[in-house]
């Protein structure tokens, strides 16, 4: 699907909004859903953000590290990948402090999430590794660079443009997993929609919205991470074009 | 004592049978998926002008999370005169969700059959439903049976959020029986082992089949 007709249903899906807070039934929603939605933002953005940490450190033990630290690596995305994301958080709220480490839902929500995403995240930072072509290391080699120089200055730069598309994915799958947080009863924009059509029994206006407005935040995060693609490959076009 | 064995074979039955709950969702879910996936795609490519309706509709689909839209169906539907049990809401909302990405993989299947396969049945007179079943469905189905066989897996994974409306699969068990017993260690590492197990074996099985085509493409 192309930017422009990402941006045209971004803005479509704003123009709904704004025209359904016209009316009452929809405006009485808004303010409590825009509340929730903020939570659900900063989940989402820690949560990437230690999704993409992890990814890149488990990626990078799995190839080159000693031997127990890819054992953990690997122990550490199959278990995240093999489980589903609501059980992780549940095992981190409701088993962790059976083992006496009690964490606040907030940080569960973001470990969990970030954790769960790093796993998949790890897989898309080695296949973008491995898709750099052979002669860059044989290149580094000639320039008798080391290991970490040349994953440094010449793999990681070229492979970090092959893992823009799969990471926009993936935060857009951490993003709508966020809805889960609700069920470990932190105040998202999911929790808020459930809480207000349990006490008015609204159920089409406040499902619209969220539906909406988890639309807008998705397609945003898609227009982005193109942008930022068409950005990084314009380096390496110039250079294809030489 | 952190872990109780008595406790854990206590509960062990309890959860085998919830798992079957949840394998039925899967499977259920599963078979509306690659039915309305496959429905989708074919429709794109036979009717070309649904091409853009259809892509959007996918976009729309995949970029809301599943727990809403398994809200919606249960929620919203009634008000329309719809009832569902919880059951049917949450496998017919999975089933959708899945259906959007299925689409996407047959259409990368109908995109690598060859241009010249359809010029060929067009001079030789079939219709495009004929065409369809005897000449593009046997060639594009085969290559991507493993990424079919990973969004079963991911589906699989995905039916603990039927919890959430209180369907009685392994993840509502599991609660009902931690609020019951305080004691929710046991049943929420046996329902996380559970799913690595299946995870793990599928993940084996899908690539000895992904070996399998790939043997038989090559001959």
């Amino acid at each position: 699907m192309g930017i422009r007709t990402l941006v045209a249903m971004l803005a479509a899906s704003l123009a709904v909004i704004a025209v359904l807070a016209t009316q009452a039934t929809y405006r009485l929603f808004l303010p409590g859903l825009l509340q929730g939605a903020v939570l659900t933002i900063e989940i989402a953005v820690l949560g990437s953000l230690l999704a993409v940490v992890m990814g890149v450190l488990a990626a990078l033990a799995r190839m080159y590290g000693p031997a127990p630290l890819r054992w953990l690596a690997t122990v550490y995305v199959e278990i995240f990948r093999g489980t589903s994301a609501l059980v992780q958080l549940f095992w981190l709220f409701f088993v962790l402090p059976q083992f006496g480490v009690t964490l606040d839902a907030f940080l569960v929500a973001v470990l969990a999430l970030g954790l769960n995403v790093g796993a998949y995240g790890s897989e898309c930072v080695r296949g973008a590794i491995q898709s750099v072509a052979r002669g860059q290391w044989e290149a580094g080699t000639a320039l008798n660079m080391s290991r970490s120089q040349m994953l440094r200055r010449i793999i990681l730069p070229q492979a970090f443009i092959a893992m823009i598309p799969p990471w926009g994915n993936l935060f857009i799958e951490l993003l709508k997993s966020t809805a889960l947080v609700s069920l470990i009863t932190l105040t998202d924009l999911a929790f808020k929609a459930q809480q207000m059509n349990q006490n008015t029994f609204k159920t089409i206006p406040i499902f619209t919205l969220v539906l909406l407005m988890y639309l807008a935040m998705s397609l945003t995060v898609s227009i982005g991470m193109r942008l930022l693609e068409k950005r990084a490959s314009l380096g390496l076009a110039r250079g294809r074009a030489a | 004592m952190i872990w109780d064995w008595g406790f854990t074979l206590e509960i062990l039955p309890v959860l085998a049978h919830a798992a079957i709950v949840s394998i039925e969702a899967t499977l259920l879910g599963f078979v509306i998926a690659a039915t309305l996936g496959m429905v989708l795609a074919v429709i794109r490519i036979a009717v070309p002008w649904t091409a853009w309706t259809i892509s959007v509709l996918v976009e729309l689909i995949r970029s809301t999370p599943l727990l809403i839209q398994i809200f919606f169906i249960y929620f919203v539907f009634p008000k329309f005169g719809l009832v569902l049990d919880a059951f049917t809401a949450g496998v017919i909302a999975i089933g959708i969700h899945y259906a959007a990405y299925c689409s996407e993989v047959y259409r990368a299947g109908f995109d690598n059959i060859h241009r010249g396969q359809w010029e060929a049945s067009i001079a030789l007179n079939l219709s495009s439903w004929t065409t369809f079943r005897d000449i593009i469905i046997p060639q594009a189905i085969p290559p991507i049976v493993p990424a079919l066989g990973n969004y079963l897996v991911a589906l699989f994974k995905e039916t603990p959020l039927l919890s959430a409306i209180a369907v009685l699969e392994l993840m509502q068990t599991a609660k009902i029986i931690g609020s019951e017993t305080f004691r929710y260690t046991e049943p929420i590492t046996l329902v996380g082992l559970f799913f690595l197990a299946m995870s793990l074996v599928s993940a084996a099985l899908i690539r000895a089949l992904e070996r399998l085509l790939n043997q038989r493409n090559a001959r």
